[in-house]
């Protein structure tokens, strides 16, 4: 007992030695109010959507008061590492925090975050039966809800009508990743700088492996088979592969290796690029930051199928989840259940615009009026996307895995983060598809077995 | 001449007591012990962990694993691959900057209307936060659709170069050059404005020719401010970090990682603490290997106060 809680303690001072810097600013008790005033700290994503709720929390306050709320806001790569070594150490910085549904079961399965049933059940305006259930799925463990989903997403098609047009292609509502690959040459147009596709060319396993995995999937080739034996050689993931690579490389973007979807929304707002492959939450965005020309020409369609015909959408959801260590769970519950309600969500689209809500987290949402108006070209495919997604089957073959673009094992981040980089080097011509391929299987066959996965 | 000056002063100081040096050392202590407590402390505690086995995200308490993090750090692909692109990368922008801050140095060292201007413009790379350079070189002058570089080559007619993915490390290089070129100027500079118009003049009357002069009088005198800009230049490349994350996230397939990069992916991304301490400790012991040699180097300059 004394031996762990004395690692517990080097855990937290080798952790902040480790990463002096990445939180210098976020006071760990902030608490000390006056008169029974309660502090809660909320780690969050920089993503548009969680700055508006920052913007709004004044109405948090007028309807619950005595609590304050400290926000520490950081860009989603900083985030992770800096929530991840708050409750792993059990430092207690953060009351809330938002964590991607990757990683919910993992944490619950350690214990890092609270049960949130309890509450969910007795909180009856917040309404638990409204949430959409491959979401609530994806960010609980057996059936326990662990982090309340403030928004989900899956994957679809992003096309410019005007130039398909022009090049006389049509993209219909179900396309096949051959007719986008015809439309991408078609329409691709160098003369005037616009590139027929863009894809997801940065490395990252929440880059350009999420892009990429369910492409995988379509074609028919998996992970890891049943016995947790790696599938990178195979002859469906191998087609896959060499199917994205190529036309990254034919039609794609220039310099695809440096873009992940921050530079894909960009290239595609500019009029860059004819088609984009991505998050189904970009629609919003990619709407709003359009110029002029590109605005009113975006026309959405599902995710592309391969030969397997599997549907491709991903599914994604970033929750928020009450950790472990805080010592005001019951005001954290307050918290959350504000920002994930249906008022919030009304409240978004009126203070902040109907392009700026967090969608795809209740069935409510796509009954608002005013937001089925200003979302009429995606709002439809966004829900339809999010049903057809299946975690636990993603693909023809059985996997012992969850998870659509991602490999729901905490080994994933370091296998996927190696294969991520040796893609990239596919797509920027330093080594074939065979090569990248090949050093991933070795790599994943290491991990796994290393990990115990794999007799 | 001055070293002798200083070898008296020392001698002629008069013979402290132990109680004596001890009241001169003893304010000095804090400072000592803070030092020692900040560096000494973290640099135990890596040493510790490198020998265990803790992977954060599986679970499981530490345990003691003896060399296996030494052992998979010398197998590991990566880390070798890492190395090398610390040493291109670190030793290719210490060679581009010296080049480019003597020629920038010579330059700015004539006289000329708005040479204060001039000298103040050319220094102000080094102060942009490496963050912001990034960002404006990776979308503002190597993105082949909206930067510069792509610009130039598209009015020339052209086809634009896709320098992330093709040439990542010449772009890096490129980047870190620019950010780093004000830096060694600054000292040449100096060192151009210390040299001995004395024997420049004399080799003027000698028949001496300007290229010449550079050779036999000029470079001589500039040795050690190169060695010198060359020490701290390496000892800060040697630490790239946010330049590797925003433009290039170490890629592709890791040319881009160098071993700091790679540390970080190691300690958190995938929270394998074991592994990055042990990275850790092999790649400062590689950096005292080659920092060594050059500190001894320096060293000797203050020593000698120029050879």
């Amino acid at each position: 007992m004394s031996q762990r809680t004395w690692k517990k303690g080097l855990a937290a001072t080798v952790a902040g030695a480790l990463s002096v810097g990445v939180l210098a600013g976020c006071s760990s008790d902030a608490g000390g109010g006056e008169g029974g005033e309660v502090t809660i700290n909320v780690a969050l994503a920089a993503n548009p959507q969680m700055k508006t709720a920052e913007s709004l929390i004044a109405d948090f306050d007028e309807k619950i008061p005595g609590i304050t709320v400290t926000f520490t806001t950081l860009p989603e790569n900083d985030l992770r590492p800096a929530v991840t070594k708050d409750v792993a150490t059990n430092a207690g910085q953060f009351d809330v925090a938002m964590i991607g549904s990757y990683e919910v079961p993992i944490w619950a399965d350690r214990g890092w975050i609270a049960p949130l049933d309890e509450y969910a059940s007795k909180d009856e305006a917040w309404n638990e039966g409204d949430l959409l259930q491959p979401i609530v799925d994806i960010v609980s463990k057996d059936d326990v809800l662990y982090a309340a989903p403030f928004y989900g997403s899956s994957s679809f098609l992003f096309y410019r009508k005007d130039l398909a047009e022009k090049a006389g292609v049509t993209i219909g509502e179900n396309p096949t990743w051959e007719e986008v690959r015809a439309a991408a040459a078609a329409m691709e147009d160098e003369a005037a700088g616009i590139s027929g596709i863009c894809l997801r060319g940065l490395p990252g396993w929440g880059q350009n492996l999420a892009s990429l995995t369910t492409v995988i999937n379509t074609f028919g080739g998996r992970w890891f088979d049943e016995d947790w034996q790696p599938q990178l050689t195979s002859p469906e993931t191998t087609e896959a592969v060499q199917f994205y690579v190529d036309t990254l490389r034919e039609y794609g973007q220039p310099d695809a290796a440096k873009d992940g979807w921050e530079g894909c929304l960009q290239q595609f707002s500019q009029g860059k690029t004819a088609i984009w492959y991505d998050d189904t939450v970009f629609a919003g965005s990619a709407i709003d930051q359009a110029v002029d020309e590109v605005k009113p020409n975006i026309a959405f369609a599902m995710a592309p199928t391969g030969p397997a015909e599997v549907p491709s959408g991903w599914l994604w959801s970033w929750g928020l989840g009450i950790t472990k260590s805080s010592k005001n769970k019951d005001a954290a519950w307050k918290f959350i259940s504000w920002v994930t309600s249906e008022d919030y969500i009304a409240l978004a689209g009126e203070e902040a615009g109907w392009d700026s809500i967090p969608p795809g987290s209740r069935a409510s949402t796509y009954e608002i009026p005013e937001y089925l108006e200003a979302a009429s070209s995606y709002a439809d495919l966004t829900m339809r996307s999010i049903e057809a997604a299946d975690p636990k089957n993603p693909t023809v073959d059985p996997v012992p895995y969850t998870g659509v673009q991602y490999v729901q094992i905490p080994e994933f981040v370091e296998i996927g983060d190696f294969v991520s980089q040796q893609i990239a080097g596919a797509i920027s011509g330093s080594q074939t598809v065979e090569e990248a391929l090949d050093k991933s299987q070795a790599f994943a066959l290491n991990a796994v077995k290393d990990a115990g996965y794999l007799k | 001449m001055s070293t002798m000056t200083m070898t008296t002063v020392v001698a002629a100081r008069p013979a402290m007591s132990r109680h004596e040096k001890w009241a001169r050392r003893g304010p000095l202590l804090p400072a000592l012990v803070f030092t020692l407590v900040l560096t000494q402390i973290p640099f135990a505690v890596t040493l510790f962990l490198s020998v265990q086995r803790w992977l954060l995200l599986d679970g499981s308490v530490p345990s003691f694993a003896g060399f296996q993090n030494y052992l998979g750090v010398f197998q590991d692909e990566v880390f070798w691959k890492s190395t090398g692109n610390t040493v291109v990368m670190t030793g290719g922008t210490t060679i581009a900057c010296i080049l480019l801050g003597l020629v920038l140095a010579f330059l700015l060292n004539q006289q000329f209307p708005g040479r204060g201007i001039a000298r103040t413009l050319a220094i102000t790379p080094f102060f942009v936060m490496p963050v912001a350079v990034t960002l404006f070189w990776k979308s503002a002058m190597f993105d082949p659709s909206f930067g510069l570089l792509g610009f130039f080559s598209r009015s020339l007619g052209l086809p634009g170069v896709n320098w992330l993915s093709e040439y990542p490390m010449a772009a890096l290089v490129m980047l870190l050059t620019w950010r780093f070129v004000p830096f060694a100027m600054l000292i040449l500079l100096a060192g151009l404005q210390s040299a001995p118009q004395d024997q420049l003049e004399a080799a003027q009357m000698d028949g001496a020719g300007p290229f010449r002069r550079f050779l036999s009088v000029i470079l001589p005198h500039l040795r050690p401010f190169i060695e010198l800009a060359a020490l701290l230049l390496a000892m800060n490349l040697i630490q790239t970090f946010g330049e590797i994350a925003m433009l290039t996230a170490g890629g592709p397939a890791y040319g881009t990682t160098n071993i700091t990069f790679y540390i970080y992916l190691k300690a958190f991304n995938a929270f394998d603490f074991g592994m990055a301490s042990a990275l850790g400790v092999v790649a400062l012991i590689l950096t005292i290997a080659l920092i060594l040699p050059m500190l001894r180097l320096l060293s000797g300059i203050f020593k000698t106060e120029g050879r």
